[in-house]
């Protein structure tokens, strides 16, 4: 069977290893699809939905979807921004979103989508949940007013034998992202760093640190997220 | 023809978005070329003489003066711009939202570590003074508004292109590096 396979991503031709997730098939080819809580290296999870697409007219998400021969894929449509868009949106006002009071700012994958998408306020009203602190934690600060269950320091973030440190508590609407306490001891300074790296907002902060990098020097600040793959030199075959 | 005339106010917020309008460094003579002001902290101009084309508001309303002032802005002006990350959701002020209004008072005038000399416990409560709203409110909650810059504050290019823009009608150039919520 023939190792590649070709399709179209809003029109343009495409070619990429059989099997690939559409994310990776697409930055392959320089074409940026959104993603929150997918994290190379982990399996996906499909979860966050910003990453949907519609393949040969159907929503899909991108990051758990393998590409197929002659797939012909919408990524950047009207229909599917304004999608992207209202889920953005609904993360903002869902939780406790202060940006200028948090210290990912600047470097934080939601607010980075939101100056991408051009989200001047959200159309839906903001929520302002009643959600605590978790300082407990000697390395790490878990702040549930910006999480948005994503999962991606759960799937991440394990010990030497491959149990997951972070664990969810309680359910429905109440859900939230803990450290589990029997495995707490084992977040060493090191995996503490990585989990902070790995929330894709401020949800997790290593203790006493913060505000390191000046404004204008951090990640989104002078280029919005995917431009590096947008820019990506692709040789056409 | 005349002036397009502008107002702006400070609601719940810390006069920062009022600063970053200065920011625009000496582009503030032309503004004046442009436009002219009426009520505003700029000129000190404290009531109304005119109706306006263009009201800027920061900050959110966190009590009942708050919104008094948003409201008389909407009747007065024909497009109303939340300026600044307060005046779109609150903002800072929007962080006491958990926190019951008992709480939140009972921690600035009685419990908390900087009161002094308040012997007889009083929690101020003069008729004068304006009532606390039981949150603190975007402002596009209370009345219609028309266009949002969000930035804490909004970058002074933004405001100024935001300005121009609205002034002269054409459309609004928006880099990257100037659309911020920070």
């Amino acid at each position: 069977m023939n190792q590649f396979v070709r399709f179209t991503i809003d029109g343009t031709e495409c070619m990429a290893t059989r099997g690939q997730y559409l994310v990776d098939a697409a930055r392959e080819n320089g074409i940026f699809i959104p993603t929150l809580c997918n994290f190379p290296g982990v399996k996906p999870k499909g979860s966050c939905r910003i990453c949907s697409v519609k393949v040969n007219g159907k929503l899909m998400t991108a990051c758990t979807t393998p590409v197929a021969e002659g797939m012909n894929i919408e990524n950047e449509s009207k229909e599917i921004t304004e999608l992207r868009k209202s889920i953005i949106e609904l993360l903002f006002v869902e939780g406790n979103h202060f940006c200028p009071a948090c210290e990912k700012s600047g470097n934080c994958e939601l607010q980075a989508l939101a100056y991408r998408f051009g989200i001047m306020v959200p159309r839906f009203p903001f929520q302002f949940p009643h959600r605590s602190v978790d300082a407990s934690h000697p390395r790490i600060i878990k702040d549930h007013n910006r999480c948005i269950l994503c999962k991606r320091c759960i799937r991440v973030i394990t010990d030497e034998s491959g149990r997951s440190i972070f664990a969810y508590r309680k359910r429905g609407i109440g859900v939230e992202v803990v450290v589990d306490p029997k495995l707490g001891k084992q977040l060493t300074e090191e995996l503490a760093q990585k989990a902070m790296d790995v929330c894709p907002v401020g949800s997790i902060l290593v203790k006493e640190k913060g505000f390191n990098i000046p404004i204008g020097e951090r990640r989104y600040d002078k280029v919005p997220i995917g431009s590096d793959i947008e820019n990506l030199q692709i040789t056409k075959i | 023809m005349s002036k397009p005339i502008i107002a702006t106010t400070s609601l719940a917020g810390c006069f920062g978005c009022h600063m970053s309008v200065l920011d625009i460094d000496e582009r503030i003579l032309e503004l004046i070329e442009l436009v002219e002001f009426n009520k505003s902290p700029i000129d000190d101009i404290k009531k109304f003489t005119k109706k306006c084309d263009i009201g800027l508001i920061e900050g959110g309303c966190c009590n009942s003066e708050n919104v008094h002032v948003l409201k008389e802005f909407r009747e007065h002006c024909r497009i109303l711009v939340s300026v600044g990350e307060c005046a779109i959701m609150g903002g800072l002020p929007a962080m006491r939202n958990g926190i019951p209004i008992r709480e939140c008072l009972e921690e600035a005038y009685l419990n908390g570590p900087t009161v002094v000399a308040n012997e007889n416990e009083i929690i101020p409560n003069d008729p004068e003074l304006p009532m606390l709203l039981d949150r603190v409110y975007p402002c596009h909650e209370i009345v219609k508004i028309d266009y949002f810059l969000p930035g804490c504050p909004p970058r002074a290019d933004l405001i100024w292109e935001a300005l121009v823009a609205l002034v002269t009608g054409n459309e609004m150039k928006l880099p990257y590096e100037v659309f911020k919520y920070d």
